[in-house]
C-alpha cells in the first residue's frame, strides 16, 4: 500500500520537482510565454525568483519592481519565458507602470498570465484581477501569501474562488516555496491548452454602460473577429483610450487576433 | 485597403457616439461595477476571524513607528543602531584581512614581480593596481559586509515604508512626490538605483525632482568614507568610552543632513526651474513580516556585498595604476600629483579641504568607493613618507584605523578637515555610473549637468561656511 502510493506520487508530476529546471536568463528559444502580474507587494519577485533562479530584487515594499524583469525555466520538457511586471492597482489610469504591465498583457500576448494575489487582502487584489480577466482569457490565480492569511485567521475557500473566476487558483506561500509545483502544474496545463479557462466578465448595474458595450463590441467584431477581448476594447475606446485608438488605426489589435489565432492552430 | 481604413474610422466613431449615450461619469461607473463585482466575490470565498485580535500587532507597531511624536526619533535611533554594529563590529575583520592582503601578500608578489618585470612595470601593477584593490577589500568588505545583512532585514521586515510614510506629508510639503521618500531610500543603497527607481513617480516635474535631488541620499560607496572620517576625527574627539556613539552619531548627523538637503533643494525646484503642485498619490503599507535570516544574509552577501564589493574593485585597479604615474611621473623632479596638489592647495584651503581631497575625487569620479585609498595612497606620495611605504605612489601598509589616522594627521589634516570631508562626500557630484543613469532616465544633457554640478556647487559653499565660521570662532 505503501509502496503503491508512493510511485503513484512519484508518477505525478507535481510531485516532482525534477521536472523544474532553473533556466536564468537563459530564454534561448521557448515554448511559451508567461506573465506574472499582480497588485504591488503581492510576491510576484519572489515567485520570478523561485522559478528562474534568478535573484530579482525582493523588498518588503511596493513599487521595487519598476522594470520588467524576464527568466526562463523549463517544466516538463518545455521551455517558459517568464516576465515580472510592475506591481499595479489597476490597469484604467495612465501612470508609466500600468502602461508596461498593461501594454505587455495587451500587445505581448503571453500564453498565460499568473496573477499573484495577497490572500490576506483578496477583495481589494479581485479589482485587478477582474481588469486582467478582461483583457486575456488564459490566467492562474496564485492565491500567495497564505502563511500570513493563516497566522491572520483568515480562511480563503480556493475551490469555490477558482469556479466563480473560471481559471486555476492555487495556494502559495512563494517565500516558504509552498504550492510552487501546483503552481507549476496549472501553468502548464493552460498553456498547452489542457485547462480551458472561462473567466469572468465583470457585470455592471448600469444598462447604458451594457448596451453602448455591446454595440461596439459588435462593430469591432466586423474589423477585427476572434479578438479574445472585445469587451475591454470597446470599454477602452469609450473612454478613449488614446493607446487603444492608435492600435485600431494602426491594425496592431488585428496582430493580437493573428497571435491568438496562430497559438491555437499550433495547438 | 481604403475600405479597410474607412471601417477602422467608423469604430472610432461609433465609439464617439456611443460615449454621448453612456454616463459621463464612465470612469466612476465602471469602477464602481469592478468594486462590486471583487466585493461579491470576496464574500462568497473569504472567512475573516471572529477575533480580530489578530491584526493588533500590526497595528500597534504601526502606531509607533508612524507616529508623529515617535516617528522621527525612532527613525534615527535605528539609523544609529545600525551604524554603530557596523562601525564597532567593521574594525576587527579590517585588521585582519589587510594584514593578510596587505603585509603579508604585497611583499611577496612585489619580490615576484620584481624578479622579472622593469621595476615600472612592477609598480604600476603591484603597487598601483594590486595595493588599491587590496586597500579596498579591506577597508569596504567588513562594513559592508555589516551593514547591509542589517539593513536589508529592515527592508525585509517591512520598515522602509514607515519611512516614507513619516517623511511623506514633509516631500509634499516642499512640492515633490509622496513616492520620492521611497526612492530617497532606494539611494541609501545606491544612487542609479535611486535614480532607476523614480519610474514610480507619474508627474515628470516630480520625477526630474526626485531624480536630480537622489544624490543626497548617502549610497554604499560612500557609507566607508563617512564611517571611518567619523572614527578617526569625531570618535578621537570624544572620550574613549563615548567614542563609537560619538562616531555612529556623526554619520548619522550627515545622513540626515543629506535628507533635510534633498528636501529643501526639491523645495526650491518645486518653486524655480520646476515649479507646480504636488500630486496625490496612496501609499500601501504593507504588513510586517518575519525576516527570513538566512536567506537574507546570503542575498545581501552575494547581491549587494559582493556586487558593490566588485565594482569597486574593477575601478580601483586601473584607479590605481593612475594613482602611481602620476605619483611618479615628474616633471621638473616634482611628480605631476605634487604639482596639482600644490597648485590647488591655496584654494582648497578656503574651503577647509586640500589639494588631495580634490584630486582624489577628480581620480575617483568612477567610483565613490576609492575616495578613501585614493586620498590615503596621494598624501602619503606627497608627503614622501617612504617609510610607511614601499615608495612614492606606494599604498602603505596600515593594520588599524589608528594608522590611518596617523597618515592623515601627518598630511596636516585636522578635525576640521575631517568634517569638511564628510560634508564635501555627501555633496558632490554622484559617480559616473549615476551620471550615465540620468542621462539615460533624462535623455536631456541639461538635467544631467545641472545634477552632476549642483550638489558641488552646494558643497563647496557649505564647507566654506563651516570652514569660515570655524576658524572665526573655535581658533
Amino acid at each position: 500500500m505503501n509502496s503503491l502510493e508512493m510511485s503513484n506520487c512519484a508518477n505525478c508530476p507535481v510531485h516532482n520537482m525534477g521536472n523544474l529546471k532553473k533556466l536564468g536568463i537563459d530564454m534561448s528559444s521557448f515554448d511559451f510565454v508567461v506573465a506574472l502580474a499582480g497588485n504591488p507587494n503581492t510576491g510576484k519577485s519572489t515567485v520570478f525568483n523561485y522559478l528562474t533562479g534568478l535573484r530579482q530584487h525582493t523588498g518588503n515594499w511596493p513599487g521595487k519592481t519598476v522594470t520588467r524583469a524576464e527568466g526562463g525555466f523549463e517544466f516538463n520538457d518545455k521551455k517558459f519565458k517568464l516576465v515580472d511586471l510592475p506591481g499595479t492597482y489597476s490597469l484604467l489610469s495612465t501612470s508609466t507602470d500600468e502602461e508596461v504591465a498593461r501594454d505587455f498583457i495587451l500587445f505581448g500576448q503571453p500564453d498565460v498570465t499568473v496573477i499573484v494575489v495577497d490572500a490576506t487582502r483578496l477583495e481589494r487584489n479581485l479589482n485587478l484581477v477582474l481588469q486582467i480577466l478582461e483583457i486575456t482569457n488564459r490566467a492562474v490565480l496564485c492565491l500567495n501569501l497564505m502563511d500570513e492569511a493563516r497566522r491572520n485567521g483568515i480562511k480563503v475557500d480556493d475551490r469555490t474562488l477558482s469556479k466563480e473566476l473560471g481559471i486555476p487558483v492555487v495556494v502559495t506561500s512563494a517565500r516558504q516555496g509552498e504550492g510552487m509545483n501546483e503552481l507549476l502544474k496549472m501553468i502548464f496545463e493552460v498553456a498547452s491548452g489542457e485547462y480551458i479557462c472561462r473567466p469572468y466578465r465583470i457585470k455592471s448595474n448600469s444598462s447604458e454602460l451594457n448596451d453602448a458595450i455591446e454595440k461596439l463590441s459588435s462593430e469591432i467584431e466586423k474589423e477585427f473577429s476572434g479578438l479574445p477581448n472585445l469587451r475591454w476594447v470597446a470599454l477602452r475606446l469609450l473612454e478613449g483610450d488614446q493607446s487603444i485608438i492608435n492600435a485600431i488605426r494602426s491594425g496592431d489589435l488585428g496582430n493580437l487576433k493573428r497571435q491568438e489565432l496562430a497559438g491555437i492552430e499550433s495547438e | 485597403m481604403n475600405n479597410n481604413k474607412f471601417s477602422k474610422e467608423s469604430i472610432l466613431a461609433a465609439a464617439n457616439n456611443l460615449r454621448w449615450e453612456v454616463d459621463e461619469n464612465l470612469h466612476d461607473t465602471l469602477m464602481e461595477s469592478i468594486y462590486e463585482n471583487a466585493t461579491s466575490i470576496a464574500n462568497k470565498v473569504v472567512k475573516y476571524p471572529d477575533k480580530k485580535q489578530a491584526f493588533s500587532f500590526d497595528r500597534t507597531l504601526d502606531k509607533i513607528l508612524t507616529s508623529k511624536y515617535l516617528g522621527f526619533p525612532i527613525m534615527f535611533l535605528i539609523l544609529a543602531v545600525v551604524f554603530w554594529i557596523t562601525i564597532v563590529g567593521a574594525n576587527y575583520p579590517s585588521v585582519f584581512i589587510s594584514s593578510v592582503l596587505v603585509d603579508s601578500l604585497h611583499p611577496i608578489l612585489k619580490n615576484f614581480a620584481d624578479s622579472f618585470m622593469p621595476w615600472w612595470l612592477s609598480g604600476v601593477l603591484i603597487d598601483g593596481a594590486y595595493l588599491a584593490m587590496a586597500w579596498v577589500v579591506s577597508v569596504m568588505l567588513p562594513p559592508m559586509a555589516i551593514f547591509f545583512p542589517v539593513y536589508t532585514l529592515l527592508e525585509d521586515f517591512g520598515y522602509l515604508p514607515r519611512v516614507a510614510f513619516n517623511m511623506d506629508p514633509l516631500y509634499k510639503k516642499v512640492g515633490a512626490h509622496g513616492r520620492q521618500a521611497l526612492t530617497m531610500a532606494m539611494g541609501f543603497g545606491c544612487n542609479a538605483a535611486g535614480v532607476v527607481a523614480t519610474r514610480v513617480i507619474d508627474s515628470p516635474r516630480e520625477r526630474l525632482i526626485a531624480i536630480i535631488t537622489n544624490n543626497f541620499s548617502l549610497c554604499n560607496g560612500r557609507w566607508p568614507t563617512q564611517i571611518l572620517i567619523a572614527t578617526i576625527f569625531i570618535g578621537a574627539a570624544a572620550p574613549a568610552y563615548l567614542a563609537g556613539i560619538a562616531s555612529a552619531a556623526a554619520v548619522v548627523f550627515i545622513a540626515v543632513l543629506g535628507i533635510t538637503f534633498s528636501l529643501v533643494v526639491s523645495w526650491g525646484l518645486s518653486k524655480t526651474l520646476l515649479k507646480g503642485e504636488a500630486s496625490a498619490f496612496s501609499l500601501e503599507l504593507p504588513p510586517y513580516r518575519p525576516p527570513r535570516l538566512l536567506q537574507t544574509l546570503y542575498t545581501s552577501l552575494i547581491d549587494r556585498t559582493i556586487f558593490v564589493l566588485w565594482r569597486a574593485v574593477v575601478f580601483a585597479l586601473p584607479a590605481g595604476m593612475v594613482i602611481w604615474l602620476v605619483a611618479n611621473i615628474t616633471i621638473d623632479g616634482i611628480s605631476l600629483a605634487d604639482h596639482f596638489i600644490n597648485w590647488v592647495n591655496p584654494a582648497a584651503f578656503i574651503f577647509g579641504l586640500n589639494g588631495v581631497i580634490i584630486l582624489a575625487y577628480i581620480i575617483a569620479i568612477p567610483a565613490n568607493e576609492i575616495v578613501i585609498p585614493t586620498v590615503l595612497m596621494l598624501t602619503v606620495a606627497n608627503l614622501g613618507l617612504t617609510n610607511l611605504g614601499g615608495g612614492s605612489g606606494v599604498m602603505f601598509e596600515f593594520d588599524s584605523v589608528a594608522d590611518t589616522a596617523q597618515i592623515l594627521h601627518a598630511g596636516g589634516w585636522t578635525l576640521l578637515t575631517g568634517i569638511n570631508l564628510m560634508l564635501f562626500s555627501l555633496l558632490h557630484n554622484p559617480c559616473s555610473t549615476t551620471i550615465y543613469t540620468i542621462y539615460k532616465e533624462t535623455k536631456s544633457v541639461k538635467w544631467t549637468v545641472i545634477s552632476t554640478f549642483l550638489p558641488i556647487l552646494l558643497g563647496l559653499t557649505v564647507t566654506f561656511f563651516v570652514t569660515q565660521l570655524w576658524r572665526i570662532f573655535l581658533s
